[in-house]
């Protein structure tokens, strides 16, 4: 038994071991890469470990306005997408899982349509539609998308936290005075709070990385995102990108993501709702 | 505090099914009122129709003074019980009492003054920090009606709230909520599936059956002069025992044997041909350990299962019922969400009694404790009007009944 316990936890262990040099020697590479000169860089066979040390790459990248402009512009829209998709999101979410009207399943399927629609499909499209409205190269040209295909996955996510709470919770705050909205507010949205940091995160995820609307719907950095931006490291020499800015740059916009997670995480884990009712 | 008085409800859902079927019920200031019946008979959507949870479809809901039924249920300024607590899971024990006090946007003194005066009177004090989840089943039972009596409300409604609770603990809160209740003297309905709840905590007790009003009484008049089959066996445990019987003269003949009756009873059941007898387990004795025979008269039986609990026996006597009488009884059995079983009486007997399992035992019976009802319509012949309040039920399915039959 004791060793069959012990093979389990070896087992286990080897298991989160190779999981983890599997996903983090990437990213390891990318760190490592960031503090090499640019000759290490260029070396024929370059090993893992920089030789010497430098973080020049680092006041190269914060040096350059275009990546500052860009990060601001990455910051903006992904937090004005999330902030009005995730507000949205609620509020359909809730309507989704409270109330009984006519056309609910076709939302719900044209939404998850919608997420299903793949984005470079709508890059030329939207691009026309953008320049003839004068939203290109704007934030709100980003952020508008952004919202429309978070929006689904949000809304799904929701709707399921909010069936998950009992219909009594309303029903008591009302009958302890509170308005539908006052119920909504005060006793509703706290505890789909897991639910709401959930959608927040995925929303925010998906504006910060994506790729192809950023580039083709921006022409300057008044409004290109990072990811964006850092197709545009060429550097002078066509032939030898500066792969020590390009991974200097890539940690940059890593460690916000982190931090973020790292932060939302408390709020995920769940057992919220646990003891509202006899369970 | 205010009268609740509810007048020919009526709900009838989208497919066409009355829930609660014209039932009027006075529930006066300050009066326990229970509603009480199995499962399905309507009595938790009549109590969400009070709080405004549920549309009333017709008929007039009246609190206090005012017609409610359009009132939303914050303007209807009642408290309310859930069976499931509905605890704020986010919020504190403190801030879930205090929850209708910030909503009615009481100041912070007043709030504090409040939610202590309700969390001594529940022995929550040492807990208001905490939240619901890191309570008891009971604690969190006591946080529901803090939260309830925190403020003024005219009523309080209880949605079957001892349900979840194990039976120890639900001895103990059913004092509770009697003491907490008699105290305040506020207005009270409670919703409850359980006899035993309706009969120790009742002023009155209001019986439904699929929607319809069957008895509105004290529990000791729907104890002794139940109106129809339904609630006799609905009321007491165990239940009341129900025999084939046909009344010759001043005398019920029953399976084990002739009984006389009390001569004004037997008159009110004389020729009406086969009906059935009620008889409650406590009106049996034990020949032998029963000095004062006079008002009864006593059979042999062959008795099949005793349980002696030290204060008193239960013993079980099997008899064979005619086809007809047996199928009012599983229907009965139905509509109490029993389980279908084979005919038996059981008789309650004194502790003392050494019958045992499989002998053949003198039963004494109180002849003057018979019920006769109409194995028909379910009706009670011999019903007391006068001692057993209000009976919507009697004769609703034969309406040749006698006049007062609504009294």
């Amino acid at each position: 038994m004791a060793n069959n316990e012990t093979r389990t936890k070896i087992g286990t262990w080897a298991g989160f071991l190779f999981i983890l040099v599997w996903c983090l020697l990437p990213v390891v590479w990318i760190i490592s890469l960031s503090f090499k000169g640019p000759t290490e860089t260029a070396a024929g066979s370059p090993q893992f470990l920089p030789k010497e040390p430098t973080l020049q790459n680092y006041t190269d990248i914060f040096n350059n306005s275009d990546f500052r402009d860009s990060l601001v512009n990455s910051f903006g829209i992904a937090a004005i997408s999330t902030f009005l998709s995730v507000i949205l999101a609620t509020l359909a979410a809730y309507a989704i899982a409270r109330l009984e009207f006519k056309g609910k399943k076709l939302v719900l399927s044209i939404a998850l349509a919608i997420a299903m629609f793949p984005v470079v499909a709508l890059v030329g499209p939207l691009f026309d539609l953008w320049r003839t409205l004068g939203l290109f190269n704007t934030w709100p040209g980003l952020i508008i998308p952004y919202m429309s295909f978070t929006l689904p996955l949000a809304i799904w996510t929701l709707s399921a936290f909010f069936r998950e709470i009992p219909w009594e919770m309303e029903q008591a705050a009302q009958v302890d005075g509170a308005t539908s909205w006052q119920a909504f507010r005060k006793v509703i949205v706290p505890l789909a709070a897991p639910g709401v940091f959930t959608a927040a995160i995925l929303t925010f995820f998906f504006a910060w990385n994506e790729f192809v609307l950023a580039l083709s719907l921006t022409s300057t950095t008044a409004s290109r995102t990072v990811p964006a931006q850092l197709s545009y490291f060429v550097g002078p020499d066509p032939f030898n990108p500066p792969y020590g800015q390009l991974a200097t740059a890539s940690v940059v916009v890593t460690v916000p993501i982190i931090i973020i997670v790292l932060l939302f995480q408390r709020k995920i884990v769940a057992g919220l709702t646990s003891g509202a009712v006899k369970g | 505090m205010a009268a609740i008085d509810m007048r020919n409800i009526v709900k009838t859902y989208g497919d066409g099914f009355k829930a609660v079927n014209d039932v009027s019920i006075d529930v006066q200031d300050g009066e326990f009122m229970i509603l009480v019946g199995p499962s399905g008979c309507g009595k938790s959507t009549l109590l969400r129709m009070i709080v405004g949870l549920e549309d009333i479809t017709e008929g007039e809901m009246v609190i206090g003074d005012k017609v409610v039924n359009d009132l939303a249920p914050r303007d209807r300024n009642l408290s309310m019980v859930f069976q499931n607590y509905a605890l704020y899971p986010h919020l504190t024990v403190y801030e879930n009492i205090a929850f209708p006090l910030r909503l009615a946007k009481a100041s912070d003194e007043e709030i504090d003054k409040k939610v202590h005066i309700a969390s001594k009177t529940l022995e929550l004090d040492e807990h208001l920090d905490r939240k619901p989840g890191n309570l008891s089943g009971g604690q969190r039972q006591r946080v529901a009606m803090g939260r309830a009596i925190v403020r003024e409300a005219d009523a309080f409604l209880f949605d079957e709230p001892l349900s979840n609770l194990d039976a120890k603990l639900r001895g103990q809160m059913r004092s509770e909520i009697t003491r907490l209740q008699k105290r305040l003297g506020i207005t009270t309905v409670y919703v409850t599936h359980d006899q035993t709840e309706a009969m120790t905590l009742g002023d009155r007790v209001a019986v439904l059956k699929r929607g319809l009003l069957q008895q509105l009484a004290t529990p000791r008049e729907l104890y002794e002069n139940p109106c129809n089959l339904f609630v006799a066996g609905f009321i007491g445990s165990p239940p009341m025992n129900f025999l084939p019987a046909t009344v010759e003269g001043t005398a019920v003949k029953l399976p084990f044997g002739t009984v006389p009756l009390p001569p004004e009873r037997a008159e009110k059941a004389a020729g009406k041909g086969l009906l059935m007898a009620g008889i409650r387990p406590e009106h049996f004795e034990d020949a032998s350990v029963r000095a004062d025979q006079g008002a009864g008269s006593t059979f042999r039986a062959q008795v099949d299962v005793v349980e002696w609990l030290g204060n008193e026996t239960y013993a079980y006597i099997p008899f064979e019922a005619p086809p007809e009488v047996e199928a009012q009884l599983r229907q009965l059995e139905r509509d109490l969400d029993g389980e279908s079983m084979h005919t038996q009486l059981i008789v309650n007997l004194d502790g003392a009694s050494q019958i045992r399992a499989g002998e053949e035992a003198e039963i004494w019976v109180d002849g003057t404790k018979i019920h006769l009802f109409d194995p028909e319509s379910g009706d009670n012949l011999t019903v007391d009007h006068d001692h057993a309040g209000r009976m919507p039920a009697l004769g609703m399915k034969e309406s040749s009944k006698s006049p007062n039959a609504a009294g």
